[in-house]
């Protein structure tokens, strides 16, 4: 059953228009229920129910440009969200990545539809990316939930304070490439199932600013030793060949990965350990690598790095 | 990483197993925590009567990382992703903000 039964019932009469509701006996499935999120699954169409308080017109915004970029990000069904204080949107039904077999992971798309979605120019009036607000969101959570008492607060508030503002979303964001704002491998989808090309979704995020950000995570699980060095390769050099703009086309991209992989690892860590804490276990071994990446921060010199190159 | 002495980039290379980090620039050598002692047994097995060992395979150099990085980037002795199992906080965090 689903949490949503409006957004069930949306989906369930745009696969069959024209039918009693009651009538049809598909399935409809609860991809996701999640407070930012709840994903129904009904046929071949997918609704989602936003965060309560989305921006009905900075999410339109944000659909127009999936639909105009058909070819990168999954074109949504219809560009007007509808419904408050929840907006609903329609998608067609696309195949995740096998979360049992990560090491099936598209690292090559991933890079190359980056690439594509960095390259393409923003739409004027499009709101800036979402990437630094989620960061300081995480580290408010931990601030507000975790607290002092807990030996990890220290060490990831300490490097929070070694990223320049606008990482800290303290500061306005500069505003160079049009950006996804939360990648994951939750995040790519082939389009038409079972077998179309990998496309990117989720356009809650999306908006202009700093395109390394979309790479920072991926980056962040490198650096900290939790992704192989072979698959952050595979990932950076497809979107090295595909021609992104976040990187130098050669050399050490470090220089521009180092500020937003830093926000990435000290929002992961955030999570991780507010997860951790509200379960009340110890952090385990890839939750205590975030938050000594975190220690190692807040000890080097200079931490506070100038903005990245625009 | 960058050299400590001169700040320029350092490459890492394998020697017989041991992951070692030499600058580009002035050729300095970075050992990690344990290194020089892996190095050291390793010199004591030599016998002096064997022939010279053909040299080992140069290793695939690991992409760069940020000085805040895992110590043990660039070698086979390092990372939470040894082996073929993922461990399954980070599976899930592959998929999740």
């Amino acid at each position: 059953m689903s949490p949503h039964p409006s957004l069930a019932a949306r989906v369930r009469q745009a696969v069959h228009p024209g039918r009693d509701l009651p009538g049809c006996a598909c399935e409809t499935v609860v991809l996701a229920d999640r407070p930012d999120a709840t994903v129904v699954r009904h046929g071949s169409l997918v609704g989602k129910a936003h965060a309560p308080g989305t921006d009905p017109e900075a999410l339109a915004a944000r659909l127009r440009v999936a639909a105009r970029l058909p070819g990168v990000l999954l074109p949504p069904v219809a560009t007007a969200p509808e419904g408050q204080p929840r907006p609903h949107t329609l998608w067609p039904y696309g195949t995740p990545v096998d979360p049992g077999d990560p090491d099936a992971a598209p690292w090559e798309a991933a890079g190359t539809l980056l690439a594509r979605l960095h390259r393409t120019p923003a739409p004027p009036g499009l709101p800036p990316m979402r990437g630094p607000a989620k960061a300081a969101d995480a580290v408010h959570r931990l601030r507000r939930t975790v607290g002092p008492g807990h030996p990890a607060t220290a060490p990831i508030l300490a490097a929070w304070s070694t990223l320049a503002p606008w990482a800290r979303a303290e500061a306005p964001l500069p505003a160079s490439a049009l950006c996804h704002g939360d990648l994951h491998l939750g995040q790519l989808v082939r389009h038409p199932a079972p077998d179309g090309p990998w496309h990117l979704i989720d356009v809650d995020d999306l908006g202009t600013g700093v395109p390394a950000w979309d790479l920072a995570r991926p980056a962040a699980w490198y650096a900290c030793g939790l992704l192989p060095p072979d698959e952050w390769a595979r990932f950076l050099g497809a979107y090295r060949s595909a021609g992104g703009p976040a990187v130098p086309a050669d050399g050490d991209p470090w220089p521009a990965l180092d500020v937003p992989a830093r926000a990435l690892t000290v929002q992961t860590a955030a999570s991780s350990v507010a997860k951790a804490a509200a379960e009340d276990r110890s952090l385990d071994e890839v939750e205590q690598a975030l938050v000594d990446a975190c220690a190692r921060m807040g000890r080097l010199p200079g931490a506070q790095a100038p903005n990245p190159p625009t | 990483m960058q050299c400590p002495k001169c700040h320029a980039a350092m490459h890492t290379y394998n020697r017989n197993g041991v992951q070692i980090e030499q600058c580009s620039n002035c050729r300095g050598i970075f050992l990690d925590y344990g290194e020089l002692e892996a190095l050291t047994r390793l010199e004591s097995q030599w016998s002096p009567a064997a022939p010279p060992a053909p040299p080992a395979p140069q290793a695939y150099p690991a992409p760069p990382a940020p000085a805040w990085g895992a110590p043990q980037h660039g070698g086979h002795h390092g990372g939470h992703y040894g082996g073929h199992h993922r461990h399954k906080s980070f599976g899930h965090m592959l998929f999740s903000s």
